[in-house]
């Protein structure tokens, strides 16, 4: 079996580590049970803190590089993190500077950071990526050891959590030992700029929230039916045409600018451009590429899926997605693939005749699999890797090896993810996590209870689930409301996606998130109530 | 009463001429006219009639004017096409006020007169209305009418509008205990309120988890009853701001402070209000509803509803009485023993009506009027004939249309809440089933329908706060707002989603976080900050 770079043999050694650490994961929380201020999320697989405090002083602490380290100023990324959570952790409180006094007790002055491999500054998150660090906090120098930037990142976040004030305001962190390394290496958010634009400004909020919460992929689900945003170099039309207005789009720089916002918190952007159906957008700017639906011998005037059976179709799809190739410097693009409707293509005429001369008789899956398998071979033409929505592996005699399967329909997802990784597939789990489903009450202990492994299947199947993705798709959503629906619901899987397996008290959950919910408030993202409460700066005040 | 064939044609009417005529909520009777007039921002006015009752240094109307000027035109910077000359009859430089009754200083009430007519041909462009607040609701749809060409030309078609509510109480709850709101997110909901006609705001202002509200004369309430005393509380300043702003926008107060349940935060700042909670023959250490056995319980109420009464002008208080929990009182030997000498029996619902009865005789006294929860009517509770039933509850003990009848049938007015929980979401477009509730959908006698004075969306807070406020509620209680303004006629829910999504993006425009009906796109979508 071709595995196509998602670096199985440090993800296999990454879970024995994980089974190492179970023992000591259990007694950690047991330990952070005892300390009403831990209220880290996600839960790192281990934490030891002691009752022994330490002081930070925002005039006087600051993060530095550790004498050994491979990475150093002239890494802009860490340089970049250090200001931004320099200010999570002091900048909220700056009208406090001076009032605490430091005399009692130790002080924590200096957060020293070591990269131990080559850092990777400079390049982009892949999901092989080395996310694990440890966190040694004593005084007067702490220490954040990770083989990567990506860890630091990861470091970073949880140490800033570990701050919190004391009675007296003054900046207090607990002695502590914390080792942690992701359980699953994709873990995703799921944003549709279709069927309501967002904005740059609402994207870069969502990445920051990601970060908070450990998140590292944003799936960007950019075009569909309704509109078709993504402004095209090579094919202008599309976005022209395509798009709700001139105003409603992604020029080459935003796009640009969200890569980079992402890659500088270790987030990876995996655009996702759905075909062959979701596309009526598209034919807009595209003349002669969407199947003409036919009542009777006449065309009707309205348009079906993508028209699978002409070489213009393929041609154009090769160079858009040569196009998006370069553009998206993740390994994986997401080609979507997703709820393909029969009716039109089986009303063509032409359709018809190509069915025939092919054999594939009245199955028009056969069709779909035709064309799927003509736009995945493409994509590896080009040296990336391709996830697919489900149906594609539904509808498929066979499958390109490697080929990544998200689990999105909600009914029997656990035997779908038998069936695909019995078949050898990696696979994405979102089916228990469309958060644009929204109920009353606390939801979100519903996302936090589901095991992304529940599924009846080997060890080995078992491995081939690469993690999962928070869907907040847009039908209802735009930026008016993104915000407090998916934060802090996403969180509860973002937990469930890094931490350990046994993490899964709803009690201990929902006294760290109720914590972790207000700590998003204080960074400014507006993330809704988790229940009746308060926090001590609120929304808007 | 518009009849219904009148009604299709107003629908044809509205139809051709398009955006023009995305009023929400839709008035009693439109006419419009594909007659276009030019307005030019910089020298548009509004203008008081000379025989008009109110004139300069009305605060109601001069604050309005000031207001719909920068709805209507913005910040924009005047380089408009100059208007030549004297004006010409395709352009209109001011709309003329003339109301009939003064009254620019007082505080609305349930009885006001809301009713407005909208004049805009070649002759005129004219507001006529009873009152200050038939003014201010005229205003509104004054500048949903305005309109701006792609060019940036304002403009407003010919229309003859005669408007009026169908019900006086037009309500809107929110519920500042479960979470905090700050003042501002208050105050932007009384804004938005008022685009919609809304008026009314419930304000629900204390429940068991937290006690906001700072009583000068009990300070302790707050001090140990809110989530935090120096910031998560209203002080007296507070309170007379939101008075004040909702007046200036038409819209009452009605100030809720429920007992004898749902009082848990009353507790801490007043020993021996609530009643202690007994395991076996010992008190438990928790506590119950309000202690109604006790001399000191009904002091208490008696000092405290004085303060309440004269710091909210209204006449009409909120006395809660929902969902009063049997249990504790029942462990409470003080009370069984209160029950003996009382002669109720086992019977708690006596008990429930012995408090709110002394309660209502208390707020009567200070000269207020009073709405409760529907229990107070179901436990039969004596109460006075003029007191104001609030119906809630969608299935139990009856059907919310069945308690309608039989609250209306035993000659009370009633208020309609039950179908408009708007803190209760569910996937998809649900203001359409908001929408197409009849609040007069019961058997009764067109008496009894004459006793239905309103209804009230009401948004709960154990989920919400001002993160999601502002989305959960608009243009949700949009559909509320029209059913209870329009006329019985509207229900039309083609017609209603081709008004409230250009509604909705109108609202963004105003800067008010409205959340999408559907898929779709506004000229200008909410900035993230």
């Amino acid at each position: 079996m071709e595995h196509r770079g998602l670096g199985w043999p440090r993800l296999s050694g990454l879970l024995e580590l994980l089974a190492a650490l179970a023992v000591q994961a259990v007694r950690a929380s047991a330990v952070a049970a005892a300390s009403p201020d831990l209220c880290l999320w996600p839960m790192p697989l281990s934490v030891q803190t002691t009752p022994r405090v330490l002081h930070l002083s925002p005039d006087n602490f600051f993060f530095s590089h550790s004498s050994t380290s491979k990475a150093g100023p002239s890494c802009s990324l860490l340089q970049e993190a250090f200001r931004r959570y320099y200010d999570y952790i002091f900048g909220f409180y700056k009208w406090h500077h001076g009032s605490a006094d430091l005399r009692v007790g130790v002080e924590l002055q200096q957060l020293q950071v070591s990269v131990i491999l080559d850092p990777e500054c400079d390049t982009f998150p892949k999901i092989s990526s080395d996310e694990s660090y440890t966190l040694l906090v004593k005084g007067p120098v702490a220490s954040l050891t990770a083989n990567r930037v990506w860890g630091v990142l990861r470091g970073l976040e949880t140490f800033s959590q570990l701050i919190y004030q004391d009675f007296y305001g003054t900046f207090t962190v607990n002695e502590s030992n914390i080792v942690d390394s992701p359980r699953f290496p994709h873990r995703g958010i799921l944003i549709d700029t279709s069927r309501h634009f967002l904005s740059v400004k609402s994207i870069f909020k969502t990445l920051d929230a990601m970060a908070f919460n450990k998140f590292n992929v944003l799936h960007w689900h950019i075009v569909d039916d309704q509109s078709f945003p993504y402004q095209s170099v090579t094919f202008p039309g599309l976005s022209k045409k395509g798009s709700y207005s001139s105003s409603h789009v992604y020029t080459p720089n935003d796009v640009r600018m969200v890569i980079e916002y992402a890659r500088l918190r270790g987030i990876r952007v995996v655009p996702e451009f759905d075909s062959p159906g979701h596309t009526q957008s598209w034919g807009e700017g595209q003349k002669d590429l969407l199947t003409p639906c036919y009542n009777g011998k006449e065309p009707s005037g309205a348009f079906g899926p993508i028209n699978p059976i002409w070489n213009t179709t393929y041609s154009f799809l090769s160079k858009l997605f040569k196009e998006i190739s370069t553009v998206f410097p993740d390994e994986f693009i997401h080609l979507g693939g997703d709820e393909v409707d029969f009716n039109c293509w089986a009303s063509n005429p032409e359709i018809q005749d190509f069915m025939r001369d092919k054999g594939f008789g009245r199955n028009f899956k056969k069709l779909e699999s035709f064309y799927m398998q003509a736009v995945l071979d493409m994509i590896s033409a080009i040296n990336k890797n391709s996830i697919v929505w489900q149906e594609v592996f539904d509808d498929a005699s066979k499958l390109m090896p490697g080929t990544v399967i998200q689990v999105w329909k909600v009914e029997d997802y656990t035997q779908e993810q038998s069936k695909v990784t019995e078949a050898g597939f990696p696979v994405i789990l979102s089916a228990p996590w469309y958060l644009d489903w929204i109920s009353y009450g606390q939801d979100w202990k519903r996302y936090y209870a589901v095991d992304p492994l529940s599924f009846e299947g080997s060890q080995e199947q078992k491995k081939l689930v690469i993690g999962g993705e928070a869907c907040l798709w847009g039908e209802y959503v735009d930026a008016t409301n993104l915000t407090p629906r998916l934060w802090p619901r996403a969180s509860a899987v973002g937990e469930r996606l890094w931490s350990h397996k046994d993490v899964r008290s709803l009690e201990d959950a929902y006294r760290r998130l109720t914590i972790h919910r207000c700590r998003m408030l204080r960074r400014g993202i507006a993330a809704e109530p988790v229940f009746t409460g308060y926090c001590d700066h609120e929304d808007r005040m | 009463m518009v009849g219904s064939t009148l009604w299709f044609s107003l629908l044809l009417a509205a139809a051709f001429a398009g955006r023009a005529t995305a009023l929400w909520p839709w008035p009693q009777y439109i006419q419009t006219s594909e007659r276009r007039y030019t307005i030019f921002p910089h020298s548009f006015q509004f203008q008081y009639h000379v025989s008009s009752a109110a004139q300069v240094g009305c605060s109601v109307l001069d604050e309005a004017f000031q207001r719909y000027r920068d709805l209507l035109f913005g910040s924009v910077s005047f380089h408009f096409p100059q208007p030549m000359g004297k004006q010409h009859t395709s352009e209109k430089n001011s709309l003329v006020i003339l109301v009939v009754t003064p009254g620019c200083d007082q505080f609305p009430s349930l009885e006001s007169v809301e009713n407005y007519t909208l004049t805009v041909n070649d002759e005129q462009c004219f507001l006529l209305s009873e009152t200050v607040w038939g003014a201010l609701r005229g205003l509104e749809t004054f500048s949903q009418l305005v309109q701006r060409s792609p060019e940036g030309t304002f403009y407003i078609n010919k229309t003859e509008i005669e408007d009026f509510p169908r019900f006086p109480h037009r309500g809107l709850l929110l519920d500042t205990s479960r979470h905090y709101l700050p003042l501002a997110s208050i105050l932007d909901t009384l804004d938005v309120m008022a685009y919609n006609k809304f008026n009314v705001f419930h304000w629900h202002l204390v429940d068991d988890s937290s006690f906001p509200y700072e009583s000068f004369t009990f300070p302790d309430l707050t001090k140990k009853g809110s989530y935090n005393p120096a910031t998560h509380i209203y002080t007296a300043q507070d309170v007379k701001e939101v008075i004040e702003y909702a007046r200036l926008r038409g819209i009452r107060v009605l100030a809720e402070f429920d007992t004898p349940g749902h009082t848990l935060s009353w507790g801490p700042g007043v020993p021996g209000l609530l009643t202690p909670c007994y395991s076996g023959s010992h008190p438990s250490g928790t506590f119950g509803p309000v202690n109604p056995a006790l001399n000191n319980t009904y002091e208490f109420m008696s000092t405290f509803f004085l303060e309440i009464s004269s710091v909210f002008p209204d006449f009409y208080l909120h006395l809660g009485g929902d969902e009063v929990d049997f249990t504790c009182w029942k462990s409470n030997p003080d009370i069984q023993a209160f029950m003996k000498k009382k002669g109720f029996g086992e019977d708690f619902k006596k008990l429930e009506s012995f408090y709110i009865q002394t309660l209502l005789d208390i707020v009567s006294a200070y000269g207020k009027g009073y709405v409760v929860w529907q229990e107070v009517f179901d436990n039969k509770v004596k109460v006075q004939p003029d007191t104001v039933i609030q119906v809630w509850r969608e299935e139990m003990p009856v059907r919310y249309m069945k308690e309608m009848e039989l609250v209306t049938s035993a000659g009370f007015r009633a208020l309609l809440s039950a179908p408009w929980y708007l803190n209760h979401i569910t996937y998809g477009p649900d203001w359409k089933k908001i929408y197409m509730v009849e609040p007069l959908a019961f058997e009764g006698s067109p008496e009894q329908k004459a006793l239905v004075i309103g209804g009230e969306a009401c948004m709960w807070g154990e989920y919400v706060d001002s993160t999601n406020l502002v989305p959960r509620l608009w243009p949700r209680a949009g559909a509320v707002a029209e059913r209870l303004w329009s006329n019985k006629t509207v229900t039309d829910l083609d017609f209603a989603y081709k008004r409230l999504a250009p509604f909705r993006c109108e609202l963004l425009r105003r800067g008010v976080q409205a959340q999408p009906l559907s898929v779709g796109y506004c000229d200008v979508e909410f900035e993230q900050t």
